[in-house]
């Protein structure tokens, strides 16, 4: 770690210690230029956070600007600590996802603890409370050791800091590839309601307001974390382990229930919590937003450790802090507040109207920044797009046609695919029920939390299946954000907005960055014609080990609503004699397959294709016979194709069967994995008019009570299996590969 | 009928508590902060799950030693209803209402799904509206439910009739598949399992609401009676 407080702003230059930190030569001559003069070592390691990846968005700025983020039911967009969209009677749902994967990579549980806590700060400190939490994770194969460490590490994390702090922890997705062997990638979202009066903005305006600080103290945990985080993972990455923040849930408790009770004091102006970049972040910005300026004396900062010196405190990312600007002269209403709860604020600075970020420390200047520049004017990098050699060589193959000789192993098979395999394993530690509103628990396709006291539902849902984005980025990207779409609208919600999570590898090979782009491209065009735009997320890059790069992971988080507690669809069949129904035809699409990977072990040819029009017109006709009654279940079509789609759905305990025909080739109709699919169920009585309301419909057969799977092709039994006999393997398997022994 | 619902630091399933009384019940409920209130006057009290204090010491340790905890034992004196669920079972524990001590569970995890539970004894002011050995549908959250106690301590248990709850498959190690138990005197209920939490079919299960209408009952009946 860099040690060098007393180090002159000459030797900084002339040692290049900006470099250690992240900052290039031209970067370097850049702060200069805007200082007018050398910056001290505390000034740079400031600028250098700021202006990490992690919080500038320098690399990734210009491809997020393609991304819609208007509509009318769009409260916030981009820019503040979460987005808000409108779900009427003046309330909205805040919502963003964020990483928190490299920290996870090198300290399993903190990493995905502390990635657990700060969304969840990020959307209290808009003024909502946490309603839910989901999240998205990703590892490699479940027969390695250090995978099988990271895997049940990264969950105990996610579930001992969200069970502590009483939000349920309703949805989420979990995937395993090899090329997330070294680099795990661990994001989690969280998810706010609020009556949208009380939206929160992390602002420091008006003159002489006082800055305040609350929380834990700060110590020397996570220093530099943000330019960690911006960086390979390699060897030397075991070192950084110190980088890594420790998190205190109780901590966290006790802010969400103070903060929330500070909102509603006129005392109040601006409230942001201490992320990435800690004080540094929260401080420059706020003052940036309000067009201001800030002045703060760190000798006021509470402090964990003795003699901390400026850049430690400023570079610190110590847990549960939040920064808030109050009125001047009415700090004690504020100290009052959060006494009640054990917890301390206090006066750090205020608001200066010279637009400098001025920091003193033991009665000396230590930095005098102006602070646009810090927050606002970093620099944008445009990075050169290559596309790769191997998506030339994958798209000049002809299409993989498998060879299958008996189809119900090949099902039992791809159920204990630990992709495909149930997590109950992961999902039985997160306390997903407090609160009391959760509809439907983890394992359904999306996750439903009713609205107390309202006729009215939140539906949430993290998707992203990264190895179409690895075989056609563009593509691959449209179907993130469909499948996404697909999920809610099978539990009947209307989709309403997302926030992405963009993980990807070295920005700077032009390879990697023509895949964001590409798959930006496809996420924008996806977002666009479903009117889901992006409103908040998240962006991290060098998502690589020893020189290897993840899949392209742009993980999309989506919220809708239902719009009556009587649209909520579960994903189950539901009753014997209803007919089971797939809405859209099936092509033999297998590249990228979860079949392909079973039988071949790698990925490669073609994704399977997308047309946006169709996507949108059967989400549209599925969401209206829906809410006309017509459904007993919906669920999409999804990675190991219908096969896998209809033994899930009889795996509810409910001792149901289904037999079904189908036509056609009995690979393609059993495993292809064609988008734009639904599996649904329909009473008896609601044929014709579900029929006449969803055109692409066509019966395949029906739900019976004897617990049987029963497949027919032309006459002949294809697949003839006990449900319960499927359900022992789905359910047994990830459990069964962590006992494994390497 | 007026509930309190006692609120410490880190109590997290304190406004289910108070809905399921509120809202479900249809009953009068109050959320009371474990500072600087005063427990005279409600007719039940109920100690709601979560992480009191972090839970960074024994679970509920640190809860136990509140004043807070020093009214409620007066309140127990005078035989006022008390229930305490998950984080308040422990707390009851811990204060020496109930006897007894919470393992980690057995499989060294944190837990959250739907138990059959059955009612071993439906001759409670908890649970007089349930049949006896009713098999009824209530959630887990824990990952400290795992009941201990000595040998003696559980022969009394059984003798005196003061096991409420037990599991049907027992998930956490408890000794006796213990889920619940009540104190001699009949007015103090600890269990694991969140009855609050299964109080609308919608959300899975309502077997847990014929446990606040027991209180409600008896106390009309006590009420009705000494009046």
């Amino acid at each position: 770690m860099l040690q060098a407080p007393e180090m002159t702003p000459e030797k900084v230059e002339t040692d290049k210690i900006y470099q250690e930190m992240g900052l290039t030569d031209q970067e370097y001559d850049m702060i200069k230029e805007i200082m007018g003069r050398r910056p001290n070592f505390t000034e740079i390691g400031i600028f250098s956070v700021m202006w990490s990846e992690h919080c500038s968005y320098k690399t990734s700025k210009p491809l997020l600007k393609k991304f819609p983020s208007d509509g009318e039911q769009v409260v916030q967009g981009p820019g503040e600590g979460a987005g808000v969209v409108d779900i009427g009677d003046g309330q909205g749902v805040v919502f963003k996802v964020e990483s928190h994967n490299h920290p996870s990579a090198v300290e399993p549980y903190q990493g995905a603890a502390t990635g657990v806590g700060g969304i969840i700060r990020d959307v209290f400190s808009m003024g909502a409370r946490p309603i839910a939490s989901l999240n998205s994770l990703r590892f490699g194969n479940l027969n390695n050791n250090r995978v099988k460490y990271l895997f049940d590490e990264v969950v105990h994390g996610i579930a001992g800091y969200g069970n502590c702090v009483g939000v349920p922890t309703v949805g989420g997705e979990v995937q395993f590839d090899d090329s997330y062997q070294g680099n795990p990638l661990v994001n989690a979202m969280c998810v706010g309601l609020i009556d949208t009066k009380d939206l929160q903005k992390g602002i420091a305006s008006g003159k002489g307001n006082t800055i305040m600080y609350v929380g834990s103290k700060t110590g020397r945990d996570g220093i530099h974390g943000a330019t960690f985080a911006s960086e390979d993972l390699s060897e030397d990455s075991e070192s950084k382990r110190s980088n890594v923040q420790v998190g205190d849930p109780f901590m966290e408790k006790l802010l969400i229930e103070a903060c929330l009770e500070v909102i509603q004091s006129d005392a109040l102006v601006g409230i942001q919590d201490m992320g990435a970049a800690g004080l540094t972040s929260s401080a420059s910005e706020m003052a940036s937003k309000a067009g201001m300026g800030m002045e703060m004396n760190l000798d006021d900062i509470p402090q964990r450790e003795d003699h901390m010196t400026a850049y430690e405190m400023m570079l610190s990312e110590s847990q549960e802090r939040m920064l808030l600007c109050v009125k001047q002269g009415e700090e004690q209403e504020i100290v009052d507040i959060f006494k009640k709860y054990g917890l301390e604020a206090v006066a750090v600075g205020q608001v200066t109207d010279d637009k400098q970020f001025r920091l003193l420390h033991k009665g000396e200047v230590v930095a005098d920044i102006p602070v646009d520049n810090l927050a606002e004017d970093a620099p944008i990098f445009y990075k050169e797009a290559k596309v790769p050699d191997f998506y030339q060589e994958n798209q000049s193959m002809s299409a993989y046609k498998p060879e299958i000789a008996d189809h119900a192993d090949v099902l039992r098979q791809l159920l204990q695919q630990p992709t495909i395999a149930s997590k109950e394993y992961v999902y039985d530690q997160y306390d997903f029920m407090v609160q009391a509103n959760t509809v439907f628990s983890p394992g359904s396709s999306a996750a439903v939390t009713r609205v107390r006291g309202y006729d009215k539902a939140i539906a949430m849902t993290t998707d992203c299946n990264s190895r179409y984005i690895y075989l056609d980025p563009e593509t691959g990207g449209k179907i993130a954000v469909a499948e996404a779409a697909r999920n809610l609208v099978a539990s009947g919600a209307k989709p309403l907005a997302l926030t992405d999570g963009l993980n990807f590898g070295n920005p700077d090979k032009p390879e990697n960055y023509w895949m964001m782009e590409k798959s930006v491209e496809g996420m924008s065009a996806a977002s666009t014609k479903l009117n889901t735009p992006v409103i908040s997320g998240n962006v991290s890059l060098y998502n690589e080990s020893n020189d290897q790069a993840i899949f392209p992971t742009p993980v999309v988080g989506m919220v809708g609503m239902q719009e009556s507690l009587a649209h909520i669809t579960p994903s189950h069949f539901q009753q014997e004699g209803d007919w089971i129904y797939v809405i859209g035809e099936t092509k033999p699409e297998f590249g990228g397959s979860e079949l392909q990977n079973l039988l071949e072990g790698r990925y490669f040819g073609q994704a399977p294709g997308i047309d946006l029009d169709t996507e949108e017109q059967r989400q549209t006709q599925l969401l209206q016979a829906i809410r006309d009654g017509l459904v007993a279940s919906a669920q999409d079509v999804a990675e190991g194709g219908l096969a896998v789609a209809l033994a899930e759905c009889l795996f509810n305990d409910k001792e149901l069967g289904a037999d079904v025909s189908l036509q056609g080739d009995v690979t393609t109709a059993l495993f292809s994995e064609t988008q734009s699919r639904f599996l649904v169920s329909v009473p008896n009585e609601k044929r014709e008019a579900f029929e006449k309301e969803v055109a692409d419909a066509k019966p395949i057969g029906t739900v019976t009570k004897n617990g049987q799977l029963t497949v027919n092709h032309e006459d002949h039994l294809i697949v003839n299996e006990q449900v319960e006999e499927l359900q022992q393997l789905w359910k047994g398997a990830i459990p069964c590969l962590l006992k494994s022994k390497d | 009928m007026k509930f309190a619902v006692i609120q410490f630091p880190g109590s997290n399933c304190d406004r289910d508590m108070y809905y399921a009384a509120q809202n479900a019940l249809g009953e009068e409920a109050e959320l009371v902060w474990y500072e600087g209130s005063n427990l005279e006057g409600y007719d039940a009290i109920l100690l709601p799950g979560g992480f009191s204090y972090g839970d960074y010491l024994r679970s509920g340790a640190i809860a136990s030693t509140t004043d807070i905890v020093t009214q409620l034992k007066d309140q127990a004196d005078k035989g006022v209803p008390i229930l305490g669920v998950c984080n308040g079972f422990q707390v009851l524990l811990e204060s020496g209402l109930l006897p007894g001590a919470m393992l980690t569970n057995r499989d060294l995890k944190f837990m959250c799904h739907f138990e059959q539970l059955v009612v071993q004894n439906h001759q409670t002011l908890f649970t007089s509206e349930y049949e006896q050995n009713e098999v009824i549908s209530v959630p887990i959250a824990h990952q400290e439910g795992n009941y201990f106690c000595d040998q003696s301590t559980l022969t009394r248990l059984r003798e005196n009739n003061q096991i409420v709850f037990t599991y049907q498959n027992n998930p956490n190690g408890s000794i006796g598949d213990i889920a619940g138990i009540i104190n001699e005197r009949g007015n103090v209920l600890g269990m694991m399992p969140h009855p609050e939490r299964a109080v609308e079919s919608r959300l899975g299960s309502d077997d847990g609401l014929k446990l606040f209408q027991s209180i409600l009952v008896n106390w009309r009946e006590h009420y009705v009676a000494g009046a």
